[in-house]
């Protein structure tokens, strides 16, 4: 049985028709040959298929697409800022945070996940004091990106890719708070 | 993957409506697990109804500090509220225990507490399972068991629940608002789930059709101390062997038990809301013998099961060290 819908995947939007039993995964790499997003495990398990849908990161493989309509997908393809790369895709390549590459989208598209849930002070498992906002240690950010799994085991780089990536966008905001900051006193 | 129709529900009535009038329709509301079975052969629905529109999104305060999430909330909305971190850290550390951060992201406050069992005989639909298909055997019985019931199994089906969040709701005392075709009504969160006994197939008490629609967090003592404490075979990212939720109230923060509050998960067929180990914690003073005590009483019916993986004797000890120590935390003074 077929619906109709309309996505808007990295800047494009799309209309297309779908079979109710496609994910947006295989709407997203079969019919619209976007395929940054990977199937890995295909059942929820690997984070291979890690987009931001609505700014919030999600995977692929577990949405229908018809219940995506109208959803605006983000897929690691689609992160950088023209030929400026994502901080945290600059990070991966700093940190030389993968081997094969093949689980590296959606571990990119986590991450930039992960620093949007950072800034809006979300705890984490390992988060002592419940009540505070969590500080990016290590272990907080391998305990955020544990849906992401690599099988090449680029773990440790990944982590610090990662922190890398948190310390840009950190002193991004509080550059970007001192020159509001500024204008406001200028005003 | 059997075709089905696919509905979206803009109220709940309309969501119960579509589901209730047809025996071959579900509700799909995060899609966490129900998608993955659809994949599976586990569920074969002939229409799925998406509910995430449906029931509210929202966290509201009740009257005496309590607070209401609507159904559709995500379990990390919930996790990361300020009200629910300040008056609720067993249920923030249940949430953030579970799954992982993209899974949470999906996964909604009334959907989690309805995940099917991940017993790996249910999933598979190769091998005999009197919860997925009635009267056709149970595949776990002699197989592999590490995961199983050691409180409340029968012969027909050892499966545990899966869900973290539902083991802090059956400690919390949480109410579950529930709208079917008849109308909507109340229950308690513990009245929810239901022990498998020569009905398996059926998880819960709500009938078909009936919408979970919001769940009431009630208010606890201010000194209550609660946390979540979870065992996994790995650090993140997977089930409980077992789990304990629990809430400790100390006369002046620092004598006798004035109340406490406990449920085990990955013991049972249900969230495991532990009555007899409160009942010897309940007036006696916070040592080491009351809580071993406390574990005892409650794991006096305890029946471990054998197994091709050695079976799963090892829950016993370890829910009696679990408990131990999470009540061990919740009742020494804590440096902050």
């Amino acid at each position: 049985m077929d619906t109709a819908i309309t996505l808007g995947v990295d800047g494009e939007v799309y209309r297309l028709t779908v079979d109710t039993r496609t994910t947006l995964l295989d709407a997203l790499r079969e019919q619209l040959d976007v395929t940054s997003p990977k199937k890995g495990c295909d059942h929820g398990q690997c984070g291979a298929c890690t987009v931001l849908v609505g700014g919030r990161r999600v995977l692929a493989c577990l949405v229908l697409a018809g219940t995506a309509d109208g959803a605006e997908v983000t897929t690691a393809a689609g992160l950088a800022d023209g030929d400026s790369p994502h901080p945290v895709q600059r990070a991966f390549l700093d940190n030389d945070a993968f081997q094969c590459g093949y689980c590296t989208p959606g571990q990119v598209c986590s991450a930039a996940g992960v620093l949007d849930e950072l800034a809006a002070g979300w705890p984490s498992n390992v988060t002592a004091d419940l009540t505070t906002e969590p500080a990016a240690s290590r272990a907080e950010i391998a305990e955020r990106m544990a849906g992401n799994l690599c099988r090449c085991g680029a773990y440790v780089n990944i982590v610090a890719a990662v922190e890398q990536a948190v310390e840009q966008a950190t002193e991004q905001a509080t550059e970007q708070a001192a020159e509001q900051t500024a204008g406001q006193a200028r005003r | 993957m059997r075709p089905f129709t696919l509905a979206t529900a803009t109220d709940a009535r309309e969501a119960v409506r579509l589901v209730a009038g047809d025996p071959d329709a579900a509700f799909l509301a995060g899609g966490t697990n129900l998608v993955d079975h659809l994949k599976l052969g586990v569920a074969t629905p002939g229409a799925l109804v998406d509910v995430t529109r449906a029931t509210s999104a929202e966290i509201t305060d009740l009257e005496g500090g309590g607070l209401r999430v609507g159904a559709a909330v995500r379990n990390s909305d919930l996790a990361a509220d300020r009200r629910v971190r300040e008056r609720h850290p067993m249920l923030v550390r249940s949430l953030l225990g579970g799954a992982s951060g993209q899974l949470r992201n999906m996964a909604t406050v009334g959907g989690n507490p309805l995940q099917r069992t991940r017993c790996v005989y249910f999933q598979d639909v190769t091998t005999p399972c009197n919860k997925r298909e009635p009267r056709s055997g149970c595949g776990a019985r002699g197989g592999y068991t590490r995961y199983h019931a050691v409180l409340g199994a029968s012969e027909h089906c050892l499966a545990t629940h899966p869900s973290d969040l539902a083991v802090a709701l059956a400690a919390l005392d949480a109410t579950v608002h529930v709208l079917g075709a008849d109308g909507e009504r109340s229950l308690p969160f513990t009245e929810l789930h239901r022990l498998p006994g020569d009905e398996p197939e059926r998880d819960t008490t709500l009938a078909h059709g009936e919408l979970v629609t919001a769940i009431d967090l009630p208010a606890l003592p201010p000194a209550t101390r609660s946390t979540y404490r979870k065992v996994r075979d790995r650090a993140s990212y997977a089930f409980a062997l077992v789990s304990v939720a629990a809430a400790v109230e100390l006369e002046d923060g620092e004598g006798w038990v004035r109340e406490a509050r406990i449920a085990l998960g990955g013991v049972a067929h249900v969230p495991w809301r532990a009555h007899r180990a409160e009942a010897v914690l309940r007036g006696a003073e916070p040592t080491e013998e009351t809580f071993l005590a406390a574990a005892e009483a409650e794991l006096v019916d305890a029946r471990p099961l054998d197994g091709l993986d050695g079976g799963n004797a090892f829950k016993v000890p370890l829910v009696t060290r679990t408990l131990v120590a999470t009540l061990r935390e919740l009742t020494q003074e804590r440096e902050s």
